[in-house]
């Protein structure tokens, strides 16, 4: 198992070498900055300590909830231009229906309750903070 | 007791500081924030809606109703957005 918060981009192939070898399934989700209404970049804040203690310890509980082989969670902070990645999370399980969900659980979990907070850059500068969606709290509450 | 309290995002915008270390004898997280609300008008701005504030203490997601014994670091920010 393993969590990484940083400010410099990842390599995603790299990461995912020999990520769970003997499994029989691993999933990838990526996030990447997406170029909505003349975005140029986002900016991401988080609290440190507090990120790496709740990543680590949902990590664990999906790892507990899905009888994961391993988990990554890579999640990215200060300023991402267009086009480049957030975050990934990979998930590696006996059968796929596990690494799928888990993958699902994780993501439902950081959307809403991950302590990073988003700002858009626009072409004139700082603009609005991303604002927390209701749908993404409806996703975390199916897991109950 | 002494608390360091911290802001991120829009919160530490209106407060204009990112964190500040305070003196006080609150017994709940709704007790620190009524302190706070009557200290100045940014801080007033910033938790006058708590609808839209988040709370963790001691790095872990807490309520209003959250006992603050013991307590070292609260902290203020606007619902997560992750992922």
């Amino acid at each position: 198992m393993r969590v990484v918060v940083q400010s410099e981009r990842f390599d995603a192939g790299a990461l995912l070498d020999g990520f769970g070898a003997g499994a029989g399934a691993v999933v990838t989700f990526t996030g990447l900055v997406r170029g909505d209404g003349g975005l140029v970049a986002l900016d991401i804040e988080h609290y440190p300590g507090m990120t790496e203690r709740a990543l680590t310890s949902h990590a664990q509980a999906a790892m507990d909830r899905f009888g994961l082989a391993d988990v990554l969670i890579v999640h990215r902070h200060g300023h991402l231009p267009v086009g480049e990645p957030i975050m990934m999370v990979a998930t590696a399980a006996r059968h796929r229906r596990a690494a799928f969900d888990a993958a699902d659980f994780l993501m439902d979990w950081l959307k809403s309750r991950a302590p990073f907070w988003k700002r858009e850059i626009g072409r004139g500068g700082p603009g609005a903070w991303v604002a927390a969606r209701a749908e993404d709290e409806t996703a975390l509450g199916r897991w109950g | 007791m002494t608390l360091d309290v911290l802001y991120f995002a829009w919160l530490r915008e209106r407060i204009g500081a990112p964190r500040e270390r305070i003196e006080t004898a609150a017994a709940t997280v709704a007790e620190l924030v009524a302190e706070l609300v009557r200290r100045d008008d940014r801080h007033a701005a910033a938790l006058s809606d708590l609808d839209a504030v988040r709370v963790a203490v001691d790095q872990q997601l807490a309520g209003l109703d959250t006992p603050l014994a013991g307590a070292r670091e609260i902290a203020f920010f606007p619902p997560m957005t992750g992922g």
